[in-house]
């Protein structure tokens, strides 16, 4: 490690004022804080200093976030498994199950290898092309604007993979995570700075313009509709109780089979209880706020008590209770990975209740009542971003008027 | 009920009169830079609007439409006077605004100053003339165009408010130097619209 130092140490000259490098320094920099804590000292008065950096939250998110990368490619291989006819196996066409011949590890939906290679297959080249490109960007504005390089990209580039279903092609993950990271957040000025979640802003550009492949309503299996068994229905299970109008309990998925991901949906979202081991790092480590979480938690319940109360003859969506609303789509990974965003949520603790609740709310009513999308968290979730400001202003302003009135008193 | 809550609803967020069919951008984009003047400039659309639609509506089905003089004599069910509606339309919403600028003045003096140019202009701005134009257009009765006077009232008042709130926020944002001002502003407003999309195909 010694020698790590002496070396970077060495290179700093060139790259400072006037050095050669001089252009690269971001890059510099980012790799040199990548190693160690940087060495800058304040200089002025004392101040209270934290271990908790930029950097370690951001590494923090990203651990709490490998469950649900796990999951994610064992969930999307064993999907594609078990709807797969094993006549047909020999009939798949594309690089990727070459490789899984190569490998030789076949197509049993009981073997965990099996499961895992294929959806590897299809999960690394996602991220791959998400880091390449957006990376590409984050480095390219931080040269040319002379910004460090921010860790905020790793989350927002493992993030992304996982919101996306597993059949996208991959010059839409390459058109999405651009404009993800140059309109909302590059052209603000960077992490931090902006008011939209970044990989939020690049899903919805995709859903919006790619809408066929993306709303859902498409089936969001790998293994291409000739080769499936059969009787075999490929929807997501929102989509279906949207659609054809059949109530959850038929359709032969159980409470626990979707609170651990045995269903299917986006790469990394189908399971609940991987995020549910993200949110205890997260908020263990108090990196996300719990009372956003619990706001979410406690609007999706009012609202889907509300609705069950009130019952809907055609609509079989005003039936399903609050703990199915938060185990199907993307309840739980939005709730713990997105409504907590830092930056891009409300500020204020009390803000923090109003918001949560409000998301909350929001997604069972979004679900229940707009018919054109089967689901509705990431919407929500931008919509509230919106507003995020204006009630941190109005909170702002309810503690001033309160102080005002305590000092007249 | 339903019926005027859906139309609500509708008018509020999906068919938000700012965020959905861009109308009114000059004072949208002008008066965002705090959200005390954009609160005051979404009060007075809202309360012009509320006042506009009705009164538009009536003059719309009692004097502009064809064959609406029948009710001062039956000879008249000819008469086709809709080539007035816009003219009508803008002295409507001119005296509304006139009325609404004096009260500023009078009562609330200092959002009067800095509403400034903007309030007189509200007479011009599409957001208006577009809710009484959508009423004509669909001919909504005289309850609907109140609601629906409220409603795209209130739908600007909430998008400039959260557009204002943002611009405050964007205090510490640092846009390359040519989208400094209303470049990123503009990034925003299309970037507030994709959230407001949540609820198009809404249906209640």
């Amino acid at each position: 490690m010694k020698a790590l130092r002496r070396f970077l140490d060495q290179q700093s000259q060139s790259f400072e004022q006037g050095g050669r490098l001089a252009r690269f320094k971001p890059l510099f920099e980012a790799a040199d804080t990548f190693f160690y804590t940087p060495g800058n000292v304040t200089r002025t008065t004392a101040h209270v200093r934290d271990g908790m950096d930029l950097k370690r939250m951001m590494i923090t998110v990203v651990i709490a976030l490998i469950p649900c990368v796990i999951w994610g490619m064992y969930n999307t291989g064993l999907q594609a498994n078990l709807s797969l006819d094993p006549a047909k196996a020999a009939e798949l066409t594309g690089w990727r199950f070459d490789v899984i011949r190569v490998l030789g590890v076949g197509h049993d939906p009981g073997s965990v290898l099996a499961n895992i290679t294929l959806g590897a297959l299809y999960f690394i080249p996602v991220y791959v092309v998400t880091m390449l490109v957006g990376l590409t960007w984050e480095v390219g504005f931080a040269m040319v604007r002379r910004h460090e390089v921010n860790e905020g990209f790793f989350v927002t580039g493992l993030l992304f993979p996982l919101i996306l279903p597993p059949t996208i092609p991959l010059w839409q993950v390459a058109f999405g995570i651009s404009w993800g990271v140059v309109i909302a957040k590059e052209m603000f000025g960077g992490t931090g700075m902006n008011f939209l979640n970044p990989a939020l802003v690049a899903r919805a550009c995709l859903f919006y313009s790619f809408p066929l492949q993306i709303t859902g309503d498409k089936v969001w299996n790998v293994v291409s509709q000739s080769h499936w068994l059969d009787g075999y229905s490929g929807a997501t299970v929102l989509a279906k109780a949207k659609q054809l109008g059949s109530p959850i309990a038929e359709q032969g998925i159980t409470w626990w089979d979707a609170f651990l991901g045995f269903e299917l949906g986006s790469l990394g979202e189908t399971s609940a209880a991987a995020c549910l081991i993200g949110a205890v790092i997260l908020l263990g480590t108090r990196v996300a706020a719990w009372r956003t979480v619990a706001g979410v938690v406690l609007g999706t319940v009012l609202a889907a008590e509300l609705l069950n109360f009130v019952g809907s003859s055609t609509n079989p969506v005003f039936a399903v209770p609050f703990w199915w609303h938060m185990v199907l789509g993307g309840w739980a990974f939005g709730t713990v990975f997105m409504v907590t965003d830092p930056v891009t949520s409300t500020w204020t603790d009390r803000g923090k209740w109003i918001y949560g609740t409000l998301i909350g709310a929001l997604i069972v009513m979004a679900r229940v009542f707009n018919p054109a999308y089967p689901e509705s968290v990431m919407l929500v979730i931008l919509f509230m971003n919106v507003f995020a400001p204006l009630i941190d202003h109005y909170v702002v302003k309810a503690n001033i008027r309160r102080r005002m009135r305590r000092s007249e008193a | 009920m339903e019926h005027y809550l859906s139309l609500l609803v509708k008018s509020v967020f999906i068919e938000n009169v700012a965020l959905a069919f861009f109308l009114g951008m000059c004072s949208f984009l002008a008066c965002s830079r705090k959200v005390e003047t954009a609160f005051g400039l979404g009060v007075a659309v809202v309360f012009v609007q509320v006042l506009t639609l009705p009164l538009n509506n009536l003059l719309l089905r009692y004097l502009l439409a064809e064959g609406a003089l029948t009710w001062l004599h039956e000879s008249l069910n000819w008469v086709d006077l809709t080539f007035l509606t816009f003219i009508v339309f803008i002295s409507t919403i001119a005296a509304t605004v006139q009325i609404v600028e004096m009260a500023l003045d009078r009562y609330f003096p200092a959002l009067y100053t800095s509403l400034g140019v903007f309030l007189p202009l509200i007479a011009v701005n599409c957001a208006i003339l577009g809710g009484s134009l959508f009423m004509a257009e669909r001919d909504y009765n005289f309850i609907e165009s109140v609601v629906f006077g409220f409603g795209t009232g209130f739908g600007f008042l909430l998008a400039i408010v959260a557009l204002a709130a943002i611009r405050e926020r964007m205090a510490y944002a640092n846009p390359p130097g040519g989208l400094r001002g209303l470049g990123i502003t503009f990034i925003a407003v299309g970037l507030m619209s994709i959230g407001f999309m949540m609820f198009s195909g809404m249906q209640f």
